[in-house]
């Protein structure tokens, strides 16, 4: 007869239920991180440059880049990068630092709410500009 | 005792009194250091530069939205205070931008030697006020 694996784990109940301890989820937050960080570098010294040639552009001139859809491309994948690492950024910076969990937890779906909603705005914004003209 | 996670954080200090252990980020034990320094500095320009994205979804809603939303934008970033913001922008971008480059290589285990560490925390410094000073330079010249 041959046994069945078995594995011993050492939380209690109660400690899993309530998402005490690892949530295993942390590698898979910090890798996000690292990946958005790696795209941002090409696309944040992209947009510099584009910014030189935009800062006190008439808004005209605005329209005019967007329509190119290279360049709202690479802005839509700007902005939805940008604000997905910042979410994950403030995210971790809350658990670092609040230590009440309801408050915690409260900030961080106020947090994600927000970042979400500003990043829709962005890129309908953006497709505003580079569809509509 | 709110949490039973709080029971692991008794502990004696050397003169024998009980106390509650520091959580993070207990900078108070600490001495401040270049490495700790720049550390928490990665944090604060992050957060700082998540702030400032409300300025990147003002500039580009009005854009979408009206000639007159988009004139009062310019007007406020062409302002000096606007001009101070954006400065401050492009110095805590530039900070986050090479710190986040020492870290990805602190990820892929290169420069974990402390001389290495101090060496490369000197030259984030040098880049950030370097490519800083060159945007508004190249701005000013362009612009």
């Amino acid at each position: 007869m041959s046994k069945s694996p078995t594995q011993t784990i050492m939380r209690s109940g109660l400690g899993r239920a309530r998402g005490l301890g690892s949530a295993k989820s942390g590698t898979a937050h910090w890798f996000a991180e690292r990946v958005s960080s790696v795209a941002l570098v090409p696309l944040t010294l992209w947009f510099i440059l584009a910014l030189f040639s935009l800062a006190g552009a008439p808004r005209a001139a605005v329209g005019a880049w967007l329509a190119s859809p290279l360049n709202a491309a690479l802005m839509l994948a700007l902005i939805l990068i940008t604000f997905q690492h910042m979410a994950m950024g403030l995210q971790v910076v809350m658990e670092d630092y609040m230590h009440e969990e309801k408050p915690r937890l409260l900030a961080i779906l106020a947090m994600k709410g927000i970042t979400g909603i500003l990043a829709l705005m962005s890129i309908i914004a953006v497709l505003k500009l580079a569809i509509g003209g | 005792m709110k949490d039973v996670r709080e029971a692991l954080f008794v502990g004696t200090a050397t003169d024998g009194r009980t106390v509650r252990r520091p959580l993070s980020p207990h900078l108070q034990v600490y001495k401040p250091q270049i490495t700790s320094a720049l550390s928490i500095f990665h944090r604060i320009t992050g957060c700082a530069l998540s702030v400032g994205t409300l300025l990147l979804v003002w500039w580009l809603v009005a854009a979408a939205t009206s000639d007159a939303a988009f004139a009062t934008v310019s007007m406020v970033l062409h302002s000096w205070i606007g001009h101070l913001v954006l400065f401050g922008w492009t110095a805590a971008l530039w900070y986050h931008f090479c710190a986040g480059i020492r870290h990805l290589a602190w990820d892929l285990g290169k420069g974990f030697e402390l001389p290495q560490v101090h060496a490369s925390g000197a030259l984030v410094l040098i880049a950030t006020a370097a490519l800083t000073l060159l945007t508004w330079l190249i701005g000013a010249v362009i612009v």
